[in-house]
């Protein structure tokens, strides 16, 4: 697989490395002799690039494997192949000292606020976990003053450190998992559809904290979503996946302005606009079916069962993954 | 004008719990025309689906109370008939969509046995004929091979395919109104995208009218003529859908408005948003609810709720500024 060289308007060394990624879950069958029957595909050969302070986001459809990317790229779950580059370090190869080194750099944000905190834990222990794993500090008491520290980053009282989980609305306890993420202030913040579980009204709270951090703090995120307006505000370059590949990357403008795959241009015509009068005037391209099962994806292009343009060596070829403009990749053999 | 076919006046609806009264919907007042489609908007608890389930008397007395209102179904007030009467008009001529078709599905029946019960109950068919009624309408939502799906359990069916089997199941004995609550929530958008156009179709085949509860002002926009927005129980404002969008008369809309990304329009600054969390239903309203969150409240907003001013034709408002200016009216 070619490799990734987006060049675009940035300066910035390259943070993330991710090369031909690919993550297989094995299905088994038997209870006591247990045997592979199959593999889901989740994620089949991926390839991108993050620069130190950027933001990527990662679209697509439930199931087209881009959680797991994310989860992947930080170790949670082992890579069936490929390479990951973390701030220089080969996230895969790592052991002892050095992947301790990674993971401080690396953290994650998680969808759910209300399963990724611990029901019985005080907002104290749960941010100051990170700090005591990683031993950053002698004393509980110099660890709670940095938990403080970091409830007031996030816009929370640092009264409410031994208040339990349960006694937060749902965008603070977003915000304590942003806490709890910054603790031991990493480079690079995988953030899983972070504001998905959250109301409207408190999605752009949510939000425009995770851009003040960035500035702060020179963060560089992974934003994945599906939502893709608050892509189209928060991203600087957009990855498209579909059952376990990317399709398309490019920055922000050019991809919702002119997109090249005709999966891309079915996904953003299907995204609802909130005025009457735009709505009525789109066209719409409507996909029909579902997306088909990763554990057995078509042949060829991957998208040319639903593909309302796809022609004979679709289902024969796989797309080569090639740039069309300075910094537009796309893996279509019609573009 | 056509025949106002639902009419809801001053519908009050608590839950009383361990830890108090919940005061979920406070005294709202709507209509339905014929064959029209308006949305209800609104955050999640905003009282929107317990509207709903309220007027299908669908809801455990207790824990639930209705206390006051009606609800006229063609002039009949659907709180005055008895559990029988409301059977017959439950499901056949209002029928209703829910939000996550996985648990609304019994998961030990097949696909084909849901639907014919529906026929079965409410049009007394025989087996042969609920048979091919039940193919038919599988065809109709746009479920391929339905002869043979028909066998399948619900698991085997994808997300979409699900919501469209519950669409089947509701259109199953022509309902004049039907209510979708949140049908597309929990689907992707490209599956969200063919379940509106779904309901958009069967819409105009069956001239029905239909009621959409959604969160997502963008779906609404794309498919309501009427919009009622709804916060801490109460309707603050109501439009048709392009007023709503061009020229918000209430400071909640506005704000929600403002705080939507847009992925038609190029980034501008940081978005717009609005402090603070929707009230605490467990205390008894008082005052506006929107107040403690609204740039425009002063004194008069904490001590007294506004009615819903009548601003023009299918026009109102519930706020005592008047939002073009900045000032009280």
């Amino acid at each position: 697989m070619v490799d990734i060289q987006t060049t675009n308007s940035f300066d910035t060394p390259e943070l993330v490395q991710v090369r031909d990624l690919k993550k297989h879950f094995p299905i088994t069958k038997g209870l006591i002799f247990e045997r592979m029957v199959g593999s889901v595909r989740a994620v089949d050969g991926v390839s991108f690039t993050i620069r130190s302070g950027e933001t990527l986001g990662l679209v697509g459809e439930s199931g087209c494997g881009k959680t797991t990317v994310g989860r992947t790229l930080l170790g949670l779950y082992p890579a069936t192949e490929g390479e990951i580059f973390i701030d220089g370090h080969n996230m895969r190869k790592a052991r002892g000292e050095e992947l301790l080194a990674i993971r401080r750099k690396a953290q994650m944000i998680f969808q759910d606020p209300y399963a990724s905190l611990n029901p019985r834990w005080t907002v104290n222990s749960i941010v100051g976990e990170p700090l005591r794993v990683h031993k950053v500090f002698k004393s509980d008491k110099e660890r709670s003053e940095r938990v403080k520290e970091l409830l007031s980053l996030v816009g929370m009282s640092s009264q409410l450190v031994n208040r339990f989980p349960h006694e937060f609305s749902g965008g603070q306890r977003q915000r304590i998992g942003i806490a709890r993420a910054l603790a031991l202030n990493p480079l690079f913040i995988v953030c899983d559809e972070p504001i998905s579980a959250l109301d409207v009204s408190i999605q752009a709270q949510v939000v425009n904290l995770l851009e003040d951090l960035q500035d702060k703090f020179n963060l560089t995120y992974l934003f994945i979503a599906h939502d893709l307006s608050m892509v189209r505000h928060i991203c600087f370059r957009v990855a498209v996946m579909y059952l376990g590949v990317i399709v398309e990357l490019a920055e922000r403008n050019e991809i919702f302005e002119n997109p090249l795959h005709p999966y891309t241009q079915a996904l953003l015509s299907a995204v609802p606009i909130p005025d009457p009068k735009k709505a009525r005037a789109r066209r719409r391209i409507i996909l029909t079916g579902d997306v088909p099962s990763p554990i057995n994806p078509p042949s060829g292009c991957r998208f040319h069962p639903r593909c309302p343009i796809a022609k004979d060596h679709c289902s024969r070829l796989v797309p080569e993954w090639r740039q069309i403009t300075e910094g537009h990749w796309v893996a279509c053999h019609e573009v | 004008m056509a025949d106002r076919i639902l009419e809801v006046k001053d519908l009050r609806t608590r839950f009383h719990i361990a830890e108090g009264t919940v005061y979920a919907v406070n005294g709202i007042s709507f209509h339905l025309e014929d064959g029209e489609t308006i949305a209800i908007v609104g955050e999640s608890g905003c009282g929107k689906s317990v509207t709903m389930l309220s007027i299908l008397r669908l809801l455990p007395i207790p824990p639930a109370e209705i206390t006051s209102g009606q609800a006229l179904y063609l002039g009949r007030d659907l709180f005055r008939l008895s559990e029988r009467e409301m059977e017959q008009i439950r499901g056949k001529e209002i029928a209703m969509v829910f939000q996550d078709p996985m648990t609304s599905l019994n998961p030990v029946l097949t696909i084909g046995r849901q639907i014919g019960e529906t026929l079965r109950v409410h049009l007394g068919l025989d087996k042969e004929a609920i048979h091919q009624r039940a193919i038919g309408l599988l065809d109709q939502v746009g479920i391929p091979d339905p002869a043979h799906r028909l066998n399948d359990y619900p698991h085997q069916f994808s997300g979409g395919q699900r919501q469209r089997a519950m669409i089947a199941m509701a259109l199953a004995c022509l309902p004049s109104i039907l209510i979708a609550d949140e049908p597309t929530t929990a689907l992707d958008v490209t599956i969200q995208a063919q379940i509106v156009e779904l309901i958009q179709r069967l819409k105009e085949q069956l001239s029905m009218a239909v009621i959409w509860i959604t969160h997502d002002l963008g779906v609404v926009a794309e498919m309501a003529e009427r919009v009622l927005v709804m916060y801490a129980g109460f309707i603050v404002e109501e439009a048709r859908v392009d007023e709503l969008y061009e020229d918000p008369r209430h400071p909640y809309t506005m704000a929600l408005l403002a705080a939507l990304p847009r992925i038609d329009r190029r980034r501008d600054k940081h978005l717009r948003s609005i402090p603070g969390a929707p009230p605490n239903l467990l205390v008894a309203p008082k005052g506006c609810p929107f107040a403690p969150r609204c740039e425009l409240a002063f004194d008069r907003c904490w001590d007294e709720m506004p009615p819903l001013f009548q601003l023009g034709p299918d026009r109102r408002a519930a706020c005592w500024v008047d939002v073009t200016t900045g000032k009280p009216f």
